[in-house]
């Protein structure tokens, strides 16, 4: 751990490339931080009350009931999962807390061809709020790494998690988290999911069970898919007690590469609700999006629904702007940042500024 | 003069929709256009305005004496034309204000307008998502105008807008056009517009040809008499000057 500021623990590319995932090296609208590099841990530290952040090594030492949710989730789904990790997170935030600023956390690949897996533990208990921050990302020297972050959530009765989750690869890393969510009564569950940035090959396929009533989920995604990458990404929701909300929102931008979007939306109980919306848009002849939206129901008395769509930008959109005296590019470029608007995200409006000028970046700098 | 359509013929997918028109707009003039539905009137706008699909097969649009045939869209709207759509598309993520704030450098005439049109709420959401027919028609207005062109292509302003909001826009739109130099090309169906603007010259376009010409209320009053195909009877198609 270090009592410094924690830019200091880096050079000015790796901290230019942390920063780009979303990290505030500063700390200053930030409660809580962990950073692993490769295998080590370089720091983790709580700036608030009510928050334990440790390595997930030093938190099933420190405290006995942690080793009751390493691989609980897992288990749960009869899901088999890497024994050979270190390293990861484990982030706890007490019953009732409300955290106000975010907490953050960051993977760095850092080392040429370095194989990083992780297991992190992500406890928010009964009634208390919280938004994490997490950053995946290699620096310049990372060439053909490899991640693989197992994640444990777990959300307990009436609790908040709003967890954002950036990538930022290089074109030569591949990539594959596997992350479980487990939703408690009346507990709300959102998962975002942003990359912008090129990564040879990404596999996810995270899921939330609704194991108690009245809990619910969103997973929302924004993905620009860069030449040469292959994006296999989804997200599965069990719906598992009465009356709980699903909603899944997934929004893939192909400038050359190929997206698999998969939903998958199944009810195990009644009368719950749950929509799927996945929508693309292929601006290259070289591009690929294929939605693979799926809903299964064991009983008649669920509302669900999905609506997917793909295709090049509307041209009748681009005329509607150049009619305002817009170039084509203009036009063009506005629809397609309206089209990755950060506003689905549901974002506290700290972030959401955040993640709209990362956003910014990264698009300037695609087209 | 501002706009001279000179023996205009307008295909779409090579089939023709207006054929041989002849007319002009002089500056601060505003020209009323009648005809029933596919009679072509929202093709000749379009064509004006230079959208794609439009092709000009023969004649000219000649524009504060340049032809548009060469000009792309947006090109055409720097020279000062501008259109009001009737049915404008929805953008997802893209708000309204952003466009408001390309159109007009000047926040305060941004708001002020948008107080006016009863558009303050609107201006962060996404253009024309969950918009009524109304809203649309406001929104389209309010872009218009904070555009600020010479010409004004205005495709049936007032359809779908209640009875308070077309005096609302009624009123903004005649405080625009009774600046100097600005003129106006209007489609209505209702006439509920002419109550508002002062409109000397109207016509009817009926199967791609313009028939009638005249003052506009007095034609409105015959049409809802007689209907369209007493203009057929009554005139061969005419020359406009």
């Amino acid at each position: 751990m270090s009592p410094k500021g924690l830019n200091e623990n880096f050079d000015i590319k790796d901290a230019e490339t942390i920063s780009s995932s979303g990290m505030d090296l500063s700390e200053k609208t930030r409660s809580a931080s962990f950073l692993q590099q490769d295998a080590r841990v370089r720091f983790f530290r709580s700036l608030s009350e009510g928050i334990d952040i440790f390595s997930v090594e030093e938190a099933l030492q420190r405290f006995p009931e942690a080793k009751g949710y390493y691989g609980q989730a897992f288990n749960l789904l009869k899901r088999e999962y890497p024994q050979d990790t270190v390293g990861g997170y484990f982030i706890r935030v007490q019953k009732g807390k409300t955290v106000e600023l975010p907490i953050q956390a960051c993977l760095f690949l850092k080392t040429q061809g370095f194989q990083q897996k992780v297991h992190n533990l992500i406890i928010v208990e009964e009634g208390a709020r919280v938004y994490l921050i997490t950053g995946c990302s290699a620096s310049q020297a990372a060439h053909e790494g490899f991640h693989l972050g197992i994640s444990e959530f777990f959300v307990q009765k009436g609790a908040y998690l709003n967890f954002t989750m950036i990538h930022s690869w290089k074109e030569d890393v591949t990539v594959k988290p596997m992350s479980i969510a487990l939703v408690d009564k009346g507990a709300t569950f959102i998962s975002n999911y942003i990359c912008l940035r090129p990564v040879k090959e990404i596999t996810m396929y995270p899921t939330a069970v609704l194991q108690e009533d009245n809990a619910r989920v969103s997973f929302n995604s924004l993905i620009l898919s860069h030449p040469g990458s292959l994006q296999d990404i989804g997200s599965r929701v069990i719906l598992r007690a009465k009356d709980t909300q699903a909603e899944i929102i997934a929004r893939s931008v192909s400038l050359g590469g190929k997206v698999i979007n998969r939903g998958h939306l199944k009810a195990e109980n009644k009368n719950i609700k749950a929509h799927l919306e996945c929508r693309g848009l292929i601006l290259s002849e070289r591009g690929t999006i294929h939605a693979i939206p799926e809903m299964e129901s064991d009983f008649r008395d669920v509302d669900m629904s999905h609506e997917a769509a793909i295709g090049k930008i509307n041209k009748e959109e681009i005329e509607y702007l150049c009619s305002r005296g817009f170039s084509k590019e203009e036009a063009q470029s506005i629809i397609v940042r309206g089209f990755m608007d950060v506003g689905v995200l549901a974002l506290p409006d700290l972030l959401k500024e955040e993640i709209e000028s990362l956003e910014e970046k990264t698009l300037k700098e695609s087209f | 003069m501002l706009l001279a359509i000179k023996d205009l013929c307008v295909q779409i997918a090579e089939k023709t929709i207006i054929e041989n028109i002849d007319f002009e707009i002089k500056n601060s003039e505003v020209m009323v256009l009648f005809g029933p539905n596919g009679s072509g009137k929202t093709t000749l706008l379009k064509a004006i305005m230079g959208f794609s699909g439009y092709s000009i097969k023969s004649g000219d649009i000649i524009f504060k004496g340049q032809s548009l045939s060469s000009l792309s869209l947006e090109e055409r709207v720097r020279q000062g034309i501008g259109i009001m759509y009737q049915h404008p598309p929805k953008i997802r993520g893209v708000k309204l204000y952003q466009i408001a704030q390309f159109l007009a450098r000047d926040k305060s005439r941004i708001e002020t307008l948008a107080e006016k049109l009863s558009l303050k709420e609107h201006l962060g959401r996404d253009i024309n998502l969950d918009f009524s027919g109304g809203e649309m028609k406001r929104s389209e207005l309010f872009q218009i105008l904070l555009q600020e062109p010479d010409l004004l292509l205005l495709d049936e302003p007032e359809s779908g807008v209640d009875l308070e909001n077309i005096s609302i826009m009624g009123g903004v739109l005649n405080d625009y056009l009774s600046q100097k130099n600005k003129s106006a090309l209007i489609i209505t169906h209702t006439g509920y517009i002419l109550d508002y603007i002062k409109a000397k010259k109207g016509c009817v376009m009926f199967e791609g040809r313009l028939w009638c010409v005249g003052s506009p209320k007095e034609m409105f009053e015959s049409i809802k008499k007689q209907g369209y195909e007493k203009c057929k009877e009554c005139h061969e198609p005419q020359r406009i000057e």
